[in-house]
């Protein structure tokens, strides 16, 4: 149980160049976001956030009858859905089918779902090799680490990064020039794309009423990752789902703008089910494998559950003031920013990272821009109230929760803080100089973190109500 | 009978900025209102709240009620502890239809400065001089839970010599955020640092806020950057002769 934040979070921040990569990163999607969404470009958008809005909220509240309709549909097309709870019956699922296909070889599109079963690292544990095809995913599955961002999973690393990578890990000469780095990791996919067996999609949607599978991308190879292969696999979490087909006029038009500012990606695949006769192209089976892993929990609570609402766009990374200092691997989990600092307490229980809920200055920037209207702001402050309860419950945190008792009895005894401001300011240092250093009498936590970083105020030498008193 | 506004006098204007609650008291009698001032008024409760601590925010709460029972406008000099009453007291006490109706009737009678300035005084112009460049920052709560972009900017506008130049990420947080600032001291400093990058970029000798809080981590950064910048409460802007 991690009670503190993690190290991660300093080194990032002493990180001059990392700093740079993630401000200039985030930045550039801000601005076109921006661009995307202008009024005379989109003069409804307002009106598609709140139409998104009730469209998942409606999906979410009911949610057993779409997940029905889905797997019907589905099998009406030829394909099969499979549910799983968690990400070992994700893997057993797939091992299982690639040893009866005698599948050696998976080809895999960005997928933040599988990242968060950990599926490529439990493929592989079994030696089954799964090969990230998005180049972005690509360069971090050759680099060992996690996506430092929901939609732009290298997010951190600059071009010189990657050509240490694609040196050390392809055996080539340094290579910096970006487009030339796309052209060697095309040559090598393009062979595994011909020689997989089985494709892994993840879903941006899955739309109920036909039992298609919606996947956006800019790279083209999600496409060909969904039908070059014989069997094509994807794996969402049953809160992707939407009504109808229809519904993605809203949904589409929102997604591209908010994550990357396109008014569509350059690919939008529809994928339902496998080649059927007389088509020329396309797999020759499809699996939808619905996934659980702890999103259940969040649809007791009719208000938490709107966190299931996201369509994973990472507009509330880019915004997030914290995120684009601490980065996206300071966040426990796979999913970073607001939307992971929501998520995350709620999927693995708000005592394994209590600090999390409290990562956020409640600025309100990823609230203003998600759009799907997910209250992050306020689901930050509930999960706050469930740490201090958690805690109350397990017995930690007596000093902060008696220097709170403390607060509520002062400021309910007008006199009592009168006094106290008066100690204070008979303390404090005359003149009006702010403090820089905290004086033995102020060496607590609190004011040494407020020091180390900035110059503290002075208590007045006469309060207000003293001020006022004399007036 | 001129118009009688009370002042809900914040914690942190109380104790470390009283000048920002004199000058507000100045500039509402200047326009003909008369001002009270109850000294039984303590805090929000926004502290404990914003920690999780509903229970104790609640005890502060109740105690703002009981104060503030008669007051017929409330008038405060920040937007974020505008936004704890008129936006999360509720909060505090779901299930008590009783008491909810009392914070609904408060929530109307609860004004930020500013606003209360332009839509209930209905004055633009205050009089005030102040030469000086002068950059506006907008704080979190009062611009996306109270919605205020444009109103203080226009009184602004109207201190004569007083040039107001826009930062470019005027919107973006200071990185205050309570104990935020304490418990992730090096994001919250940092945060302070980025802002401060963008008003120095205006080349304004003054930051201006409607946030004693906002305006407390600003003025510590640049105190520590030993830059000339200072920062202003509007309040004390527009009181200025």
């Amino acid at each position: 149980m991690a009670s503190t934040h993690p190290e991660k979070i300093s080194t990032t921040l002493a990180d001059a160049n990392l700093q740079l990569a993630i401000y200039a990163g985030t930045g550039r999607l801000i601005d076109h976001r921006k661009n995307a969404i202008a009024g005379d470009l989109l003069p409804d958008y307002q009106d598609l956030r709140t139409h998104a809005n009730l469209l998942k909220k409606h999906t979410i509240d009911n949610l057993d009858y779409y997940l029905e309709q889905v797997e019907s549909n589905v099998a009406a097309r030829g394909g099969k859905v499979v549910f799983c709870n968690d990400g070992t019956e994700v893997a057993d699922f797939i091992l299982d089918l690639a040893k009866q296909r005698g599948a050696k070889l998976i080809v895999k599109s960005k997928s933040m779902t599988t990242e968060e079963l950990d599926l490529n690292e439990r493929l592989e544990h079994h030696h089954l090799e799964a090969v990230e095809t998005d180049l972005g995913e690509y360069i971090i599955q050759l680099a060992g680490v996690k996506p430092y961002h929901i939609v732009a999973p290298a997010l951190h690393m600059t071009r010189y990064d990657v050509a240490e990578i694609f040196t050390e890990k392809l055996g080539i000469e340094r290579e910096v020039v970006p487009e030339k780095q796309t052209m060697i990791a095309r040559a090598v996919l393009r062979q595994k794309f011909l020689a997989a067996d089985i494709g892994i999609t993840g879903a941006n949607f899955v739309v109920a009423d036909s039992g298609a599978v919606v996947v956006v991308e800019n790279e083209g190879n999600a496409r060909l990752t969904s039908s070059a292969p014989r069997i094509h696999i994807a794996v969402a979490g049953i809160e992707k789902l939407i009504p109808r087909a229809q519904d993605l006029s809203v949904f589409l038009k929102l997604l591209g703008r908010s994550a990357t500012g396109q008014a569509l990606t350059s690919y939008t695949s529809f994928l339902s089910g496998p080649r059927r006769e007389g088509e020329v192209d396309g797999p020759e089976e499809f699996y939808l494998i619905l996934i659980d892993n702890g999103r259940t929990k969040l649809l007791a609570d009719p208000e938490r559950r709107q966190s299931l609402y996201c369509i994973r766009c990472g507009a509330c990374l880019n915004h997030c003031p914290v995120y684009r200092k601490i980065g996206g691997h300071s966040y426990p989990w796979v999913y970073s920013g607001p939307i992971g600092a929501i998520i995350t307490p709620q999927f693995h229980g708000v005592a394994k990272d209590p600090w999390l809920p409290f990562a956020s200055s409640l600025c309100g920037a990823c609230a203003e821009v998600c759009p799907v209207k997910i209250d992050i702001p306020k689901l930050l402050l509930d999960l706050r109230a469930d740490v201090t309860a958690d805690k109350k419950e397990h017995g930690g945190g007596a000093m902060e929760r008696f220097m709170f008792r403390v607060f509520a009895w002062v400021m309910r005894h007008p006199r009592v803080y009168s006094l106290g401001g008066r100690i204070a300011s008979a303390f404090g240092p005359k003149g009006g100089e702010w403090i820089r250093t905290a004086p033995w009498f102020l060496n607590i936590a609190p004011v040494r973190g407020w020091l180390s970083q900035r110059d503290l105020p002075p208590p007045a030498a006469k309060s207000f109500r003293q001020l006022w008193r004399e007036r | 009978m001129p118009n009688r506004a009370s002042l809900f006098v914040t914690c942190i204007v109380d104790q470390l900025f009283p000048q920002v609650g004199i000058s507000m008291a100045t500039v509402l009698e200047h326009i003909g209102w008369k001002v009270d001032f109850n000294p039984a008024q303590t805090c929000c409760g926004q502290p404990a709240f914003n920690s999780g601590y509903r229970e104790e925010a609640r005890t502060v709460a109740l105690h703002f009620l009981e104060v503030f029972r008669d007051a017929e406008y409330i008038v405060v000099p920040s937007g974020s502890c505008t936004s704890m009453i008129t936006h999360h007291f509720a909060e505090l006490f779901a299930g008590e239809p009783g008491k909810l109706a009392e914070v609904h009737k408060m929530e109307e009678r609860v004004w930020e400065f500013s606003r209360f300035l332009l839509e209930v005084a209905k004055v633009e112009d205050v009089g005030a001089r102040y030469g000086c460049i002068a950059t506006y920052h907008d704080s979190c709560h009062a611009l996306r839970e109270l919605k205020i972009k444009s109103g203080p900017r226009r009184l602004l506008s109207n201190v004569a010599g007083l040039e107001l130049r826009e930062m470019e990420i005027a919107e973006e947080c200071c990185g205050f955020g309570g104990t935020f600032s304490v418990k992730f001291a090096e994001v919250s400093g940092g945060m302070a640092r980025t802002k401060i990058q963008s008003i120095q970029k205006t080349g304004a000798d003054i930051v201006v806020s409607i946030d004693s809080s906002c305006l407390m981590q600003l003025q510590g950064a640049l105190h520590r950057a030993k830059l000339p910048i200072r920062t202003m409460h509007l309040a004390e802007l527009l009181a200025s002769r």
